[in-house]
């Protein structure tokens, strides 16, 4: 009956209300103050560095490759391209039966790559240096989703992916058999990004979703084992701190905000008047010292994750700046753009 | 003029929070007091009220934001897109120029979160209205849509054309100024919500959220697990904040120098350089590493074990300590948590055989409830039976083995020889680029590993195969 649900939603906020007073009692110092006797970043130069020009329409999403210089990024109409970013050669290209390919990832062995979008599924293909073998020709089905799929990533090897989805889940699939090996359910709203806990143990995840939520995830049960509801509108991305204590999150509010899993509570904003528009992608550089976010008002804007003050914002991109990630040696980011273009920054 | 408060499409309004923060500096643009100072504006003999510069915008964006001029043109140009401002003396560039250009402020009537998305009528009615003005000289993509949309809602068209006679009629009772004024602020509008084909799309905001389909069931069973999920996280251990952000200055400052993008790096950074000697004095099969690297394994023992090269290094001692199997053992219960599961059952039985079972050649020593545990699991195995174990044989060379490694002759041996590279600068000479070399494709691995039908890992050496 509506009564009982109407009295459960009040319950759930009552306790949500408590929940943030526990988790103010121990907060007894801003990150900026403990940061106070850190030295000051000097002047900031990030340029272009490479350009890679090939897609047709606007980029959604890239992954790095383990090897520092390849990269494989996807487009919304339906193709996947991968880069050797050093020398900007395309290698190999798979055209989607799907437009809007919001998600693709780079396996850990570098042999295949994993992409989907408003097919709701994510397929893996492999790659092969046979110029005359058609990719697609290869390709695997693994995920299913009943809506769009808006990220994917391997987990610590080729054989497991981590999806999430706007069907309001993320789940865990066993890449040779297709088979979910777990799902996750807790969202109130469409999932839109992830990101794996860089742990020991190597047992969670992270989601962050179009119900202002970001939840962290124990993959062996599914269960969420922590939750943060400060952002005012949607999660488009969230990232670790390289040291797996904390989370950055990029919202459409504008801020980007970062999350300790032991303190258990937000920690910083990092937020200015002259940004209006959403943040759609962020990741640190290897230290953690400097958060990258990709805006929808094209620009990059360089945050001091200690201090909380932005410390350059790069401009080149026509369009939303859509994707971001850092390679995995930190010695460049890469960002990609509806210009249907992707830009190397070091 | 009446403004439509109503919601036209509430969930995709949700989307976009920009357009509040825009309409909220838009309305402190025009504060009398500290807003921008407007003045008349002569269009050849008219004279346009409340106008101002694009000069007088930057600035006072520079002002209140506290940004460069290159910010501030960056964040205006963006309300001329959005169709909050628009150019008075060429409509149809919406572009925002820091000189003295004129522009103006759209009225709220006009403002995308009111009225979006733009109606097809009122489109039709537009174009009517301008077919009658201009007897019938439409411009080309103007005169396609009006025909499009002719054909579209054919059924409505005598109504489309009698509201455009209808405007039309009222317009002409209106003051020249009104009217120019009023021709302006509309056909900003229709600038921005039908572009010209050619220029970019600002309203185009990508695949739909929250849709209909396939919604979140927000029930009782939903409101119930949420329920006990706060109940949960209410009763957790937490951590000062003071002693958690702590931490982050220190591993901010100890990975300091591992940075490249903090601090560069030596020789230098292949981006910048187009030298590549920075990835193959690191690459997993280097003779010599560099100092910088074999410091980092002391950082932490998942440094240790996640660097290919620090790994065998490790095992090289644990096999000078007769303890190499707990470091196996943890890799092999690493391959069964990630690997395929049609494999788990037959690698979780070679597990038991190597070292779990009485009498294993490579017997690893854990603690006897944990070993019950494990023996017991084993009779139904599945991915995570070995965690316990793994976990207990992780923590033992944590705490124990790596320590005394990085004490060892053969650690501090390593570090004392290890390589500080000397840098390499950037050619002085632009024209002199360095060719850009490509490297092996780690999709050769497939080729090889392929028939060997083995899993691949993040940590595995992919081979050198050379390129035909």
């Amino acid at each position: 009956s509506s009564d009982t649900l109407a009295t459960l939603k009040t319950e759930s906020e009552t306790l949500k209300t408590k929940l943030e007073e526990e988790r103010a009692k121990l907060h007894d110092v801003e990150l900026h103050q403990v940061a106070e006797k850190t030295e000051a970043l000097g002047q900031f130069v990030m340029k272009t560095r490479r350009t890679l020009k090939g897609h047709g329409n606007k980029v959604l999403c890239l992954d790095w490759c383990k090897d520092k210089r390849r990269i494989v990024s996807s487009s919304q109409d339906g193709k996947v391209i991968v880069w050797d970013a050093f020398t900007t050669n395309k290698e190999h290209a798979v055209t989607m039966p799907c437009t809007w390919v919001m998600a693709c990832a780079y396996a850990p062995s570098g042999c295949a790559v994993a992409c989907g979008g408003l097919d709701n599924k994510c397929s893996v293909y492999p790659l092969s240096l046979d110029k005359n073998e058609n990719l697609a020709a290869k390709k695997k089905s693994v995920a299913m989703h009943t809506n769009y799929l808006s990220a994917c990533c391997f987990t610590n090897s080729d054989m497991q992916i981590l999806t999430s989805s706007g069907d309001g889940t993320c789940a865990l699939w066993d890449v040779e058999s297709g088979q979910m090996l777990q799902s996750f359910h807790g969202h109130a709203a469409d999932v839109l990004c992830l990101d794996l806990a860089p742990s020991e143990t190597g047992n969670t995840f992270v989601s962050g979703g179009c119900d202002k939520k970001s939840c962290v995830w124990d993959m062996r049960t599914g269960q969420c084992v922590q939750s943060f509801e400060t952002h005012e509108s949607d999660i488009n991305s969230v990232r670790y701190y390289p040291s797996g204590d904390a989370f950055a999150s990029g919202s459409d509010d504008a801020t980007c905000r970062l999350y300790d899993l032991r303190a258990d509570r937000e920690v910083a904003i990092y937020s200015k008047e002259s940004i209006i528009f959403g943040a759609s992608s962020v990741d640190f550089s290897l230290s953690g010292r400097l958060l990258f976010g990709g805006y929808n008002d094209y620009t990059i804007n360089v945050w001091d994750v200690l201090k909380g003050t932005r410390v350059s914002i790069l401009f080149g991109h026509e369009n939303r700046v859509s994707t971001l990630r850092v390679s995995p040696d930190g010695t460049a980011f890469c960002s990609g753009s509806w210009d249907h273009t992707l830009r190397i920054w070091a | 003029m009446t403004i439509n408060t109503l919601s036209q499409d509430g969930v995709q309004r949700q989307q976009m929070p920009c357009l509040t923060k825009m309409e909220r500096m838009i309305i402190s643009m025009q504060d009398p007091d500290m807003g921008i100072k407007l003045r008349n504006q002569r269009l050849l003999i008219t004279v346009i009220p409340h106008a101002m510069t694009g000069l007088d915008i930057v600035e006072w964006l520079i002002k209140k934001c506290s940004i460069s001029d290159e910010e501030a043109l960056h964040v205006g140009q963006l309300f001329v897109k959005y169709g909050y401002i628009y150019p008075l003396k060429e409509p149809r560039n919406l572009i925002l120029k820091a000189d003295d250009s004129s522009y103006r402020f759209q009225t709220p009537y006009y403002w995308m979160s009111t009225r979006w998305p733009a109606s097809e009528l009122d489109y039709a009615i537009y174009l009517a209205k301008k077919n009658i003005r201009k007897q019938g000289e439409l411009i080309e993509y103007e005169k396609e849509c009006y025909n499009a949309l002719h054909k579209r809602i054919n059924h409505t068209w005598d109504f489309v054309v009698m509201q455009a006679r209808e405007q039309l009629r009222a317009s002409k009772q209106r003051r020249k100024g009104d009217r120019i004024v009023l021709e302006c602020q509309e056909q900003a509008y229709w600038l921005v919500n039908r572009p010209p084909p050619g220029t970019q799309d600002s309203i185009d905001h990508g695949p739909e959220r929250r849709t209909t389909n396939t919604r979140v069931q927000l029930n009782a069973e939903f409101y119930k697990k949420e329920i006990e999920h706060n109940r949960i996280s209410l009763a957790r251990n937490r951590v000062k904040s003071s002693i958690c952000l702590e931490s982050y200055v220190k591993y901010c400052e100890q990975y300091q120098p591992h940075d490249p993008i903090m601090q560069g790096c030596l020789p230098s950074n292949p981006w910048i350089t187009d030298d590549i000697m920075f990835w193959n004095m690191n690459s997993e099969t280097v003779a010599l590493p560099t100092k910088l690297r074999v410091e980092r394994w002391s950082f932490s023992f998942m440094e240790l074990l996640n660097d290919q090269m620090g790994r065998k290094e490790f095992l090289t001692y644990l096999e000078k300590e007769f303890s190499a199997e707990n470091l196996c053992f943890w890799q092999a219960c690493e391959d069964v948590r990630h690997g395929e599961t049609a494999k788990i059952p037959e690698k979780v039985d070679e597990v038991y055989k190597q070292f779990l079972a009485p009498g294993a050649s490579r017997w690893v020593n854990i603690d006897s409830k944990t070993m019950e545990k494990t023996l017991e699991g084993l009779k139904r195995p599945h991915r995570f039976v070995l965690d316990d174990a793994q976990m207990h044989i992780y923590f033992l060379m944590k705490k124990d083995s790596y320590p005394r490694y990085l004490k060892s002759e053969l650690y501090k041996n390593l570090l004392a020889r290890a390589i500080v590279p000397q840098e390499t600068k950037k050619s002085v000479f632009p024209f002199m680029r360095r060719q850009r070399h490509s490297s092996p494709s780690p999709a050769l691995a497939t080729q090889t590993a392929e028939d060997d039908g083995k899993a691949k890992y993040s940590n595995s050496n992919s081979g050198t195969a050379s390129r035909l």
